[in-house]
């Protein structure tokens, strides 16, 4: 078989490229057992090939769908390339999905072959068998507890490689006919988006749409098969496919899944990852820790800190960025990165990083000034589940707080006049499984596909996402609404964990702030303040003075920009309750349900736009098993300080 | 409190008695810490202790351990009549117990202290060890699997190298746990796992007690106070009062009893 670019127009194709060029290379990494154990690219490809045959076997046909839902392992990639193998279409769903959340995405795509992780997840699928009756096999990885489960469908995946592995000579014949047969037309994977509103609809992608576009971000930035990087998002969101499964596939790297999700920090540390990818709220995690650790410290590694930082903050950015810097900044700098930046990168477990992305939502820019001036090359790029991530990604040496970055290679970008962004691009997904009129009102007739994000193209050619179409809105009168922008801008203390600003067609911007856990109780533990979970502290006068104090910072800042200045937060309230994604407040990739909550906590809302100073309120909570419960609360109502319109003068 | 147990058939069917207890009786001086008690264990159950404070409780799982030497009666295990016990034969043949107050070495970290309960299966001498010859490279090789093991069973993966001291009291109960689990034992004696917990860590340390009684078989001897874990997830129950045995049967009948009743509520003797 010929190695030109285009005939390796799948990934199983990739796949034994890769064994045959590289085929003692690591593939994928897996801490178990406290040691990293090693699966190199022939390794792999021979396991894809047992759970193919085994797979085709048990009936998948080409064109089936198969469902995976676990954590980042091995096995669930080897699953996924198994399964494209055959023709068929990987469908990783969220792990933390409720049994009733999975029932629509295994209805509608079909799922008749289920990889399951452990017993928690086979318990749910078998809690919705009866609604679910396409589903034939489901196969475990974890067989702790699983004793006793005699169900007919139920097999282990070590039972069912080895199965593969018993037939594998006998049907080499037909794996390479299914190979040769697979084509990048075909449909790869299936996702399903998280639905800020409505039903999840379930995103087709082709091979070639997700090979094209994990290519070109590659050589954009120069991935070669040395790099390394960590496994730890949930596998049922496209950026976690691309950076762990698409890219890895294409450049030949290797990926590396930590031990659980609590060991992630020190897992990442032994790996030394060059390639890492974190959302926002993975950077505001790692900086929260990072200042609670800095004021526990001595006084004079806090002076050192606090020494080093402003240097940092001076310079480190454009250092990071290649720019031209003062000779005596320099040898700050580089004093402050032997004593400070080298080791907080090592704690970080980011010495090795060589590029790092963050995305998904607007990024605070304090949020990622804080890293690249410590020398951590992270930048933001654009893009969502329909367009295969990358439509926009900064280049090294031009990354800038408020923009997304220029168009990537084959990336074409309209506006309508109500500023939405429109985007052509080889990497746009293919259709919404059985939904034509939704993918027609998404992808018009000359294949320019609708993102509901508003945004503009600033002079040096740079992509500035506003917020969505549906939200930018505007006060009563006439001011610029962002929600995201203000939200984000108060994210930005640790002590805020989550906050949604209400003020479209209103007289004044207001909010709901839920408070950080860890950084508020560790700063209420240094106050002598005494609580006894989150709605407790949440309740506190000092907690609030606290909130008060970020938010005025917050106004401060916002009385400097004209077309903001109207919209500083004037009322606000700690909400007793963390929003959680089980209750439907977030979307299950942490994305706040702007609508849902204002419907919900309608009470708040009113109250806050009254004079009151505080209100009675009864939330319906949802426990993980499924029981719902009722939270009462006294909620205190909250006034900000808020600032008189002071623009800075522009330069001359 | 109530755990949801599958109604399924047990991986480990409840076999014969693997303990036989005979009318022991135990004193220190004046003082009558157990009076003829007699009670059996069968193999692969899961057997509680309960009785009011002072009832002598730990005293009887000392002697089943082989901490105290009763001064009347007999104990059989697996059919051997176990005489001049110590802690020591007592673990060598597979018994092996938790402290209700924590006896972990709070200054080594969680691999260190489970690594601990595997000394008996380590026959390297001492100088093996510090000159780390091949003998006892392999040995701890191949120990620290078995250690891995029980880690990831009771998920306390992401505190293996944390010293004992720092963790929070339920996750020290689970390190104890562990310890007690990394010898191997086909009885576990457990001296109230669950005290000073709340209803998660309750919850928690139910399921890693059936957890354990399921994968591995092991027997479970444990004393415990809170009546809602003894219902659900013992299988028989010993109620001691005063030193004497008051009650022995499934934890049905053991509530009904009105000598247990009395006993726990107090009535004029």
């Amino acid at each position: 078989m010929s190695g030109t670019e285009e005939s390796l127009d799948t990934f199983p194709k990739l796949l034994m490229q890769h064994a045959r060029l590289r085929g003692g290379r690591a593939a994928i990494r897996e801490k178990k057992h406290g040691i990293w154990k090693t699966l190199s690219w022939a390794q792999l490809a021979e396991k894809v090939q047992s759970l193919a045959s085994a797979l085709a076997e048990s009936g998948l046909q080409r064109g089936g769908h198969v469902a995976l839902v676990g954590d980042n392992r091995p096995r669930l990639y080897a699953a996924m390339c198994a399964a494209q193998w055959l023709g068929a279409v990987a469908v990783p769903l969220y792990q933390d999905a409720t049994a009733a959340e999975m029932v629509h995405p295994i209805q509608s795509a079909g799922i008749t072959h289920v990889f399951a992780e452990d017993q928690e997840q086979v318990d749910k699928i078998l809690e919705i068998l009866p609604q679910c009756p396409s589903i034939r096999v489901i196969v475990y990885d974890e067989d702790r507890g699983m004793r006793h489960y005699k169900q007919a469908q139920l097999i282990s995946f070590a039972a069912l490689r080895d199965k593969g592995l018993d037939l594998l000579a006998a049907r080499q014949g037909m794996l390479q006919d299914e190979l040769a047969k697979g084509s990048g037309a075909d449909a790869a994977a299936m996702f399903f988006t998280s639905g800020t509103t409505g039903q999840a609809k379930g995103v087709v992608l082709t091979h070639a749409a997700l090979i094209d576009r994990a290519r070109v971000a590659a050589e954009m930035e120069g991935l070669n098969e040395n790099d390394v990087a960590v496994a730890y998002l949930p596998p049922a969101w496209i950026g976690q496919n691309i950076f762990s499964y698409a890219q890895p596939m294409v450049v030949g790297y290797c990926i590396c899944c930590p031990e659980s999700p609590d060991t992630f920090l020190s897992d990442m540390r032994e790996v030394g990852p060059t390639y890492f990818f974190a959302p926002p709220r993975v950077l505001e995690a790692l900086l929260t820790q990072v200042s609670i650790r800095m004021e526990d410290a001595g006084s004079i590694k806090r002076w050192l800190y606090a020494r080093c930082m402003s240097v940092a903050e001076r310079v480190g950015a454009r250092i990071t960025s290649g720019e031209a810097v003062p000779w005596g900044d320099r040898m700050a700098y580089a004093v402050g990165n032997l004593a400070i930046y080298g080791p907080l990168r090592d704690v970080l477990g980011m010495s090795r990083v060589r590029v790092a992305y963050t995305a998904g939502e607007a990024v605070g820019p304090e949020l990622l000034m804080f890293f690249r001036s410590i020398g951590i090359n992270v930048k933001q790029l654009y893009g969502s589940t329909e367009t295969s991530v990358f439509v926009c990604v900064q280049p090294d040496g031009q990354v800038k707080p408020d923009t997304v970055g220029p168009a990537v290679r084959g990336v074409e970008l309209k506006f309508t006049p109500q500023r939405e962004l429109l985007v052509r691009s080889p990497g746009l997904f293919k259709e919404y499984h059985l939904n034509p009129e939704a993918t027609r009102a998404a992808k018009d007739a000359e294949g320019w596909f609708h993102t509901g994000d508003a945004g503009y193209l600033g002079e040096d050619g740079h992509l500035r996402i506003i917020d969505r179409v549906k939200d930018v809105g505007a006060l009563a009168d006439g001011t610029l609404f962002a929600p995201k922008l203000l939200e984000n801008k108060l994210k930005f203390f640790p002590f805020v964990k989550e906050a949604v600003a209400f003020g479209d067609g209103r007289n004044q911007v207001c909010m709901f702030v839920n408070i950080d856990m860890a950084a508020v109780g560790n700063w209420a533990d240094k106050k002598n303040i005494a609580y006894t979970g989150h709605s407790d502290l949440a309740s506190r006068a000092e907690v609030h003075q606290l909130i008060a104090d970020c938010l005025a910072k917050v106004n401060a800042d916002l009385a400097t920009d004209d077309t903001l200045a109207r919209s500083q937060i004037h009322r606000f309230l700690v909400l007793h309750k963390e929003l959680d994604a089980d209750d439907g407040e977030l979307t299950r990739t942490r994305k706040v349900r702007r609508g849902f909550i204002g419907e919900r906590y309608q009470t708040l809302v009113n109250a806050l736009y009254s004079t009151q100073s505080s209100v009675r309120v009864d939330a319906e909570v949802r426990y993980e098993d499924g029981r719902v419960g009722m939270v009462s609360a006294d909620v205190q109502l909250c006034n900000a300080k808020t600032y008189p319109s002071a623009p800075l003068k522009k330069a001359a | 409190m109530t755990i949801q147990l599958h109604a399924h058939a047990r991986a480990f069917p409840i076999g014969a008695t693997i303990l036989q207890v005979d009318d022991v009786s135990l004193r220190f001086g004046g003082v009558r810490a157990l009076t003829g008690v007699s009670f059996d264990v069968r193999e692969h159950e899961v057997r509680a202790i309960i009785g009011p404070n002072g009832a002598g409780k730990s005293s009887m799982l000392n002697v089943i351990n082989g901490v105290y030497q009763p001064q009347e009666g007999t104990l059989t295990f697996r059919g051997n009549k176990l005489d001049g016990m110590t802690p020591r034969r007592a673990a060598h043949m597979g018994i092996s117990r938790t402290f209700q107050n924590i006896a972990l070495f709070k200054g080594m970290t969680v691999l260190d202290n489970i690594m601990a309960g595997r000394n008996l299966r380590m026959h390297a001498s001492f100088l093996e060890v510090a000159f780390r010859l091949p003998r006892a490279t392999r040995e701890e090789a191949e120990n620290r699997d078995v250690v891995e093991e029980i880690i990831e069973f009771l998920e306390i993966e992401h505190i293996r190298k944390t010293p004992v001291g720092r963790l929070p009291y339920g996750l020290q109960k689970r390190v104890e746990l562990g310890r007690a689990l990394a010898a191997e034992p086909s009885i576990l004696l457990l001296d109230e796992p669950m005290a000073g917990m709340n209803i998660e860590e309750k919850q928690d340390m139910c399921r890693y007690v059936l957890d354990v009684n399921d994968h591995y078989g092991t027997t479970v001897v444990l004393i415990e106070h809170d009546m809602g874990v003894v219902m659900d997830i013992s299988d028989r129950v010993v109620v001691l009062d005063y030193g004497k045995k008051i009650g022995d049967g499934s934890p049905e009948e053991v509530r009904a009893n009105q000598e247990v009743i009395d006993a726990y509520l107090g009535v004029a003797h």
